[in-house]
């Protein structure tokens, strides 16, 4: 596969040896590690699958950012879903990963089970192509993703409107990057050293969103491509400015992320969403501007209209059960492991919290590639 | 003398499970012509001969199947029927020879497509050098099931001294795999319409009793061989790890993948680890034997690519790990439910 | 949120939806092109490589910038080897 192969190709040795080279000189060692985030739940994933932080020195230590859209979903939205899904006019639509959520009452699977007519797409257009297809019945969309994929719901709203597609609806809960990166840079008890940026959000967003975090909190970024040699010359990169007093955004993934953004991308966005004062994360309680939702002008799509479900319309979902860590593992706090109930009550099959729902939460990966018990594979 | 024929029906109707003389019309006409059994009792009769060789033993299972769509690129439901209860036979060292089946029918599914299935079936069988010998039909009203359900069982001979059992593998031993991997799995997915790909992804579908039969005479101390069918190829290895108590490690760069298959995994998020198989199996052999398991299976067709792809290890006992193209590690665990594409 | 692969343009499927189709290792899909479609005629995107994230070409992949990025890896790579055998004739 071009564009894929090349980037894991292995001898990562090279790149092995200079972050550790890199690590001595800042004197980093296991017991005062260099904390480096990894922003987004796709680079939580590639560590885990190439198990990179096996290989990388004891002295580098990654902190699992909240960068998982799944994870964070809040519990009241899960519950409006299942209610719309049950609803038999509607078809509900689903990217792969939301089915699991446990709801109050129940995941979209389960809904599923129990009748409700769920389906799984792969692209919001399959959504609006059902809708065409089954002009009797009403299509929602359940839209959900970072920056990266609300331009996708955003261009398929504007085809709806173009098409004149009446039975179609996005069921918005896109959230934006920046607010909680923001929020933890600004938590006294958060110790970062650097991030690794979010590879396809930043091909949207451009490069320039991350300024602030060079600018006003002295911490180095650099956007990385999700292939495990990415990945690897960006730690390398945030490391070289570490060592070197620099703090600065850096683009690692420069075939893939332009400066600014992509034009369309942003252009269809804006024309279709506007920001939300507040929008709630899950585990992170509620996080200012850090969500968006369907302007007016296209109302005729917005499921929260069209079907009366607005955010902050149902009851608060509880805060994470008791005894769950899930909000310090989310901030990068604790391991996956540190939480009391990870590996036993809390597991891929019985998920109880955020960050084990999803393949991509830090609880998940773990659990998946390193089992329930820490070992040592090397 | 019989009555006339009514024209040959287009759809199964309630009426064919009735067991009157629409029914014994369709079984006729459908499966009878296709199967050809020795005798038309309620129960097959069959020399135990074979079995009277001292210390032979009976192997016997079964199997149900629920594939949807009834038909995909390298197969169809009746294919994977003989075929799956023929491979679990033969993954227990036995020699398959006979096979019964029993088809669940929604009423309204078309009689032709039922005949396509019958036909794949005998083909099957055929390939597979045994003989759907006993049957039965039942129709459901819509509404009760999907079209088409066709349960399985098989009845093989394992011959005296061979023993194969997964709590029999060793540190050392060497993993093997007869081919490519996750065929199966794209193909059904690709078949089912869902993402919208188009692949040419066949599914790995046939028959595995000679390729057993020659692994065995090749390398007769090999230790345990099983399908990697639902939750592919990790579930076998973790199932296999757990029986016998060891660790599996397996290279990921020596793990067969069609480019295809890896970039439908690419494009949904899936792990090809975990997609299913219906003519692919994993087999465990002693290491002064392994070249010589993989030399005998590829001479036969469902072997031509066999390799070998990780051992059994001392270390972390039921856990498989896999050791990725970079040299890092990472556990290769049991499917939780079912995979789901992602788009994180 | 980042599930993205390389995919080639094979082929313009709707000009005025624009859709392409996109092959990646052998497996095609429909995807839309809005995002990396340009001024110029669709045409033009045949062969182009993109990143695709659920059904839509969202970036194109600029070949020097990838061609840089490979030859920086690689060149740390001869770089390294050559330390190592400094590393090894110093220890003779």
């Amino acid at each position: 596969m071009r564009y894929a192969d090349e980037f894991r190709d292995p001898v990562p040795r090279a790149l092995l040896a200079a972050i550790a080279e890199r690590c001595d000189a800042i004197g980093a060692t296991e017991a005062a590690p260099v904390r480096i985030m990894e922003i987004c739940g796709g680079h939580t994933h590639a560590i885990f699958r190439y198990g990179l932080d096996r290989l990388t020195p004891p002295g580098l230590e990654f902190i699992h950012g909240p960068g998982c859209p799944v994870c964070v979903l809040p519990m009241s939205r899960v519950d409006e879903c299942v209610t719309l899904a049950e609803r038999p006019e509607v078809i509900l639509t689903t990217f792969g990963d939301a089915m699991r959520v446990p709801g109050a009452r129940k995941s979209l699977l389960q809904a599923k089970a129990d009748g409700a007519d769920v389906r799984m797409v792969y692209s919001p257009l399959d959504a609006l192509a059902l809708a065409r297809r089954h002009p009797d019945r009403e299509v929602v969309f359940f839209g959900l993703g970072f920056e990266t994929t609300t331009p996708s719901t955003a261009l398929t709203i504007l085809q709806a409107a173009a098409d004149g597609q009446a039975n179609f609806s996005v069921f918005c809960n896109h959230i934006t990057v920046p607010p909680p990166i923001k929020a933890l840079l600004d938590d006294p008890h958060m110790l970062l050293d650097g991030f690794v940026g979010p590879g396809h959000v930043s091909m949207v967003i451009g490069v320039r969103s991350y300024d602030f975090i060079a600018r006003d909190y002295r911490k180095p970024i650099v956007v990385a491509g999700f292939e495990p040699l990415d990945l690897l010359q960006s730690v390398l990169m945030v490391l070289t400015q570490i060592a070197e007093g620099r703090a600065e955004v850096e683009n690692q993934y420069a075939r893939v992320v332009p400066e600014h953004g992509n034009p369309v991308s942003l252009a269809a966005v804006a024309e279709v969403y506007e920001p939300r004062d507040r929008f709630e994360w899950r585990g992170l309680g509620e996080i200012d501007s850090s969500g968006v939702r369907i302007r007016e002008q296209y109302a005729a799509w917005d499921a929260e209209r069209k079907f009366v479900v607005g955010y902050g319309a149902g009851p608060r979902a509880a805060a994470a059960p008791d005894g769950l860590a899930c909000d310090e593992v989310l901030k990068g706090r604790l391991k996956p492991t540190h939480c009391p109930k990870f590996g036993v009550e809390c597991t891929p099959a019985t998920p109880l919290g955020a960050l084990m729902v999803s393949s991509e939460g830090a609880c998940a990966a773990y659990h998946q590639f390193r089992g329930a018990r820490l070992e040592s594979v090397a | 003398m019989r009555a006339e024929r009514i024209a040959a029906p287009q759809r199964v109707t309630l009426a064919h499970g009735g067991g009157g003389c629409a029914m014994r019309d369709l079984v006729e006409t459908v499966f009878l012509s296709a199967f050809e059994p020795d005798g038309l009792e309620d129960q097959a009769r069959l020399s135990a001969a074979a079995l009277a060789e001292t210390d032979a033993r009976l192997a016997f299972t079964t199997d149900g199947f629920v594939v949807d769509p009834l038909a995909f690129p390298g197969g169809d439901i009746g294919r994977i029927a003989v075929c799956g209860t023929v491979n679990d036979l033969a993954v227990g060292g036995a020699r398959p020879l006979w096979l019964s089946a029993a088809f669940i029918i929604k009423e309204g599914l078309e009689v032709v497509v039922l005949a396509q299935v019958a036909a794949s079936m005998r083909a099957a069988a055929d390939e597979a050098g045994v003989r759907i010998v006993t049957g039965d039909t039942k129709v459901v009203g819509r509404g009760s099931a999907d079209r088409l359900f066709v349960t399985t069982a098989g009845v093989g001979v394992i011959p005296p001294g061979v023993e194969l059992a997964a709590a029999r593998v060793r540190p050392g031993d060497v993993a093997i795999v007869n081919g490519v991997l996750g065929d199966h799995g794209a193909a059904i997915l690709a078949a089912r319409g869902e993402m919208a790909l188009s692949a040419s992804i066949a599914s790995d579908c046939r028959p595995l009793g000679a390729l057993m039969a020659a692994a065995l005479a090749a390398a007769p101390g090999l230790r345990c061989a099983r399908d990697a069918t639902r939750g592919g190829l990790a579930s076998a290895l973790n199932e296999i790890a757990a029986a016998a108590g060891v660790g599996v490690e397996i290279d990921e760069a020596a793990v067969p993948l069609r480019d295809e298959v890896r970039g439908v995994c690419e494009i949904l998020g899936l792990d090809p680890l975990y997609l299913a198989n219906e003519g692919t199996l994993v087999a465990f052999a002693p290491a002064e034997e392994a070249d010589a398991a993989i030399a005998a299976m590829r001479a036969t067709a469902a072997g031509r690519d066999a390799v070998a792809i990780g051992r059994a290890t001392a270390t972390h006992p039921g856990t498989v790990v896999m050791r990725t193209r970079l040299g890092g590690g990472r556990i290769v665990d049991m499917l939780v439910g079912e995979q789901l594409p992602r788009i994180c | 949120m980042c599930l993205g692969i390389p995919g080639r343009i094979v082929e313009i499927t709707d000009p005025s939806r624009k859709l392409a189709l996109v092959e990646i290792s052998g497996v095609r899909r429909e995807v839309n092109v809005a995002c990396i479609a340009g001024d110029g005629p669709l045409d033009a995107l045949i062969g182009a490589w993109a990143l695709i994230h659920v059904g839509f070409a969202m970036s194109r992949i600029d070949e020097q910038e990838a061609a840089k990025t490979l030859e920086v890896l690689h060149m740390l790579r001869e770089a390294q080897a050559e330390i190592e055998a400094m590393r090894l004739s110093a220890a003779e």
